[in-house]
């Protein structure tokens, strides 16, 4: 399958500050990536790259097969709704509507007013009156009717309350299975992702720390609880995420393909927010050296 | 038609907690052989869940043998599980119960009781397995 995203020793600097470095990422069309990390990480400046909105630094960066934002036909095979969706808060609801029609090759209009229409939103309504849910859910629309092949939005429900957060993702959800949008979705939260998404990108600190598919993750990273031992004493495929020991204990998190055979462990799995957690809390500089054989493609 | 839930802390992927649902509800003759589940859009929208992973979900189940899918007009329960063993269920709760009951008299409290459950539950799998 081809790739909807792919970026080669990607990054970006701001005078004297890498906000992404080092990035290599190939994530296949048809999914639903959830890309995630603490704010500041570099999520925005990779989205932001990813929509042409930015330029690199260093290394390249491809969407849907192309340069991002280099003509119009690449610019109309990508969406993008940016951070707190913005919309223009002096026109209506209609003028939202007429602006994506003019500026858009495959506009669906008649997909564009069956949505508000299903919000219940009025048409004359201005969008500086909407409520935060209503704002979201008209950059949705806006982004869904330009008929993209790629959706990117940045930190989408952030700022949304539960209710309308939840009735967002429902129609995400409902326009991939309608139209087989691949989307890229950035959260700080892992369990907005953990549902909506089948692919997973942790970036941390400017850098990719793990991106793979969420069901193989969660399949090869396992705890393995036991008596106390060092950590270097493992088998070869075993790759310790994190560790801690007590006088007694030692706790690992590792990454392995293969099943633990070792009786002394005890073998738990892991939720995709305990292998998120731990790639996040894990120092930096350790992950430079491994960082390429943590990859999970398939 | 059965309606799905995903519970955010139950440690089953949302992939493995559609599959469990549909076993679930033709152990317990829910769904019934020519019963529709709803399709993958359907589904998608109720519970906030990615489409490839509901499509995944009934790929599983269909290769268990359990569902197919026809072209254009949905997914169909082919086979119930529930015929078999639903008749066993009875004597062996009955027998649960037994246990529970010589648990706490022996002054093990729910906590103990789940652990030993549990562990034992998972030594004999994981001997089954081997």
């Amino acid at each position: 399958m081809s790739a909807v995203l792919r970026a080669q020793a990607l990054g970006k600097r701001y005078k004297q500050r890498w906000a992404l470095q080092n990035c290599d990422l190939d994530v296949p069309a048809g999914r639903v990536v959830g890309l995630v990390g603490p704010n500041g990480a570099g999520k925005s400046t990779l989205l932001n790259l990813a929509s042409g909105m930015l330029t690199p630094t260093t290394g390249t960066i491809e969407v849907c097969g192309g340069r991002p934002a280099t003509g119009p036909a690449q610019l109309a095979k990508v969406g993008f709704v940016a951070q707190d969706t913005p919309t223009y808060a002096a026109l209506s609801i209609a003028d939202h509507l007429r602006m994506g029609a003019r500026l858009n090759l495959s506009w669906d209009n008649a997909l564009a007013r069956e949505r508000i229409r299903r919000l219940g939103l009025n048409f004359k309504q201005r969008a500086g009156r909407l409520s935060g849910g209503q704002r979201a859910q008209l950059a949705l629309t806006l982004g869904i009717a330009k008929r993209p092949e790629l959706l990117i939005l940045d930190e989408p429900v952030a700022a949304l309350d539960p209710l309308a957060r939840r009735e967002f993702m429902q129609d995400l959800m409902e326009a991939v299975a309608e139209h087989e949008l691949s989307v890229v979705l950035s959260s700080h939260l892992v369990s907005d992702v953990e549902r909506a998404c089948d692919y997973v990108i942790v970036l941390v600190d400017s850098r990719v720390q793990v991106a793979g598919d969420i069901d193989d993750l969660v399949a090869c990273h396992h705890r393995l609880t036991g008596p106390r031992r060092d950590p270097d004493t493992l088998p070869a495929g075993q790759h310790v995420i994190t560790a801690s020991h007590t006088d007694r204990q030692t706790t690992l998190l590792v990454r392995t393909d293969t099943a633990v055979h070792d009786r002394s462990w005890t073998v738990s799995p892991l939720g995709l927010e305990d292998i998120v957690l731990a790639y996040m809390a894990r120092p930096t500089d350790a992950v430079r050296d491994t960082r390429p054989a943590l990859e999970v493609l398939r | 038609m059965i309606e799905f839930h995903l519970n955010d802390r139950s440690g089953a992927s949302p992939y493995q907690q559609l599959v469990q649902q549909v076993r679930h509800a033709l152990r317990l003759g829910l769904l019934e052989v020519g019963d529709r589940l709803p399709t993958v859009k359907e589904v998608a929208r109720q519970v906030a869940v990615n489409p490839n992973t509901v499509l995944k979900a009934y790929r599983e189940l269909e290769l268990e043998g359990l569902v197919a899918a026809r072209p254009g007009v949905g997914t169909f329960v082919t086979r119930t599980l529930a015929d078999a063993s639903l008749a066993s269920h009875g004597p062996l709760q009955k027998d649960l119960r037994r246990w529970l009951a010589k648990a706490r008299l022996a002054g093990l409290d729910d906590e103990s009781i789940e652990a030993l459950f549990m562990t034992t539950f998972r030594t004999a799998a994981g001997e089954d397995v081997a």
